[in-house]
């Protein structure tokens, strides 16, 4: 069921991935906060294979002028693949794609954000995709989770990003980008651990009832994961140095 | 209740639970107070708040900022406070009540670039901040040496009833104008005085969050000085 016909291995007797890892681990994962000048605030993230840089603006000026609300502030995302992150050279112009991945990602970071404070302002979030390997909307709105606080817009909680999937029928978490063009379904998720809400949620491929449920839980484990990983980078920036407690 | 000591916090993380009081930087989400930005968290007499350690400035009332006039219309000046808000400064505020656009040039007091120490009378938010240099310590800089902080710093500047700044201004001796949205103009008649005033500033923004931040920036101001 799904899938597409591949050589590939997705997982072995031993249930081992095709890159070697456990069905319930994530890819390795590491958050550099702080790393543009001339953004408010920025992040680069590795996620496994995936390369992302984040730069943060704001709040600042609307332009053009009629977008801006006279309530509250507004949240303005921008996720972009350069031309030189995937195998084949892509098209710099924002693809349908991309203007999809911009609006969930923008849905994602909402409910953290709090723009009820700066009226008449706009946070612009650009994310850059340098290198792409499958599950890039939820390594983008992990590194922009931590480019927002790194801004110093205020934030009722951090949004982790992680997937979960299902290929060779398993549920599997975190789907690289062979499980996701092979396997049978991909489930990417954002979470906000302390709030304990998801705020992102989009699923391609079939899943059964129980599959779902498994992929949910597994998917929000994940999260977690992530999250200490964000939460180390904000902290090793801003109280590494010189430390008192 | 009990103070509790000051810890590192970041978005999203549970401060306290239970009846607190939640101030700046935090939110209320159940019975858990949670913080909203990067900081220092503060649990004093059942109220909770956490002093930033990054972010912009957002103009409030009665705060001494330091700013550019950007241009001027025929009523008021536009000027660049370092925030998101430009601010405005009204011609009648400088040439009085019988101020009269077609008489009174706004270019003739204040032009284009020129540095004001200012307070903010009205930041609603539904518009500009208003402004006014009418008052003591405020209006035009002639002289003197910008330094930007930033605005999240400034608390740790001024210390604990202005004792950082004292210290700093008494050992260089210094005339330091700090703006609240993270401008600080330097002035001083020798020119060894000025440059380590800079430095002190400039260690207070890099070292902000240390605890023994006083004794350091006293140790680097005497260590020069000899």
């Amino acid at each position: 069921m799904g899938g597409r016909d591949t050589d590939i291995v997705l997982l072995d007797e031993k249930g081992i991935r095709c890159d070697g890892r456990k069905i319930n681990e994530t890819r390795k994962v590491s958050i550099k906060a702080g790393v543009l000048k001339n953004a408010n605030g920025s992040a680069y993230i590795e996620f496994g294979e995936n390369k992302i840089l984040v730069g943060v603006y704001g709040p600042r000026d609307v332009h053009p002028k009629h977008l801006s609300d006279s309530d509250t502030g507004i949240l303005r995302c921008r996720y972009h693949m350069s031309p030189f992150s995937v195998g084949e050279r892509k098209n710099p112009a924002p693809s349908r794609r991309e203007v999809e991945i911009s609006k969930v990602i923008k849905e994602a970071l909402e409910p953290a954000v709090m723009l009820k404070q700066f009226p008449r302002t706009a946070v612009d979030v650009y994310m850059e995709i340098l290198q792409a390997d499958g599950g890039t909307r939820c390594a983008a709105l992990t590194g922009a989770s931590v480019a927002l606080a790194d801004a110093g817009i205020p934030m009722r909680d951090l949004v982790a990003g992680c997937a979960a999937g299902k290929a060779a029928d398993t549920v599997i978490l975190d789907v690289n980008n062979e499980e996701d063009q092979a396997g049978q379904a991909d489930l990417p998720m954002g979470y906000m651990p302390n709030l304990e809400k998801i705020t992102l949620l989009q699923l391609d491929g079939v899943l059964t009832p129980e599959e779902y449920k498994k992929c949910i839980e597994i998917g929000i484990d994940g999260c977690k994961q992530v999250y200490e990983i964000q939460k180390k980078a904000l902290q090793e920036k801003y109280f590494s140095k010189g430390d008192n407690n | 209740m009990s103070n509790e000591k000051k810890r590192h916090v970041i978005p999203g993380e549970v401060i306290v639970s239970g009846p607190y009081r939640a101030e700046q930087n935090t939110v209320l989400q159940g019975d858990k107070v949670l913080a909203t930005s990067i900081g220092l968290s503060d649990v004093h007499d059942g109220s909770v708040r956490v002093i930033p350690l990054t972010g912009g400035y957002y103009p409030k009332d009665d705060d001494l900022v330091i700013g550019k006039i950007i241009s001027h219309s025929a009523m008021s000046w536009e000027v660049d406070i370092n925030s998101c808000y430009s601010g405005m400064l009204p011609a009648t505020d400088v040439f009085g009540r019988d101020f009269s656009s077609h008489s009174d040039d706004l270019s003739s007091k204040l032009r284009k670039g020129d540095l004001i120490a200012t307070r903010i009378v009205n930041s609603d938010k539904t518009r500009d901040p208003l402004l006014t240099i009418s008052g003591r310590e405020l209006g035009k800089i002639d002289y003197g040496e910008l330094v930007e902080i930033s605005p999240s710093k400034v608390a740790r500047l001024i210390g604990k009833r202005g004792s950082m700044i004292q210290m700093i201004e008494s050992a260089t001796r210094a005339q330091i104008t700090i703006g609240q949205n993270g401008l600080v103009v330097i002035a001083c008649e020798d020119s060894d005085g000025l440059l380590r005033a800079i430095n002190a500033v400039e260690l207070v923004e890099e070292k902000a969050h240390v605890a023994d931040l006083t004794d350091r920036i006293s140790e680097m101001l005497e260590l020069k000085s000899d």
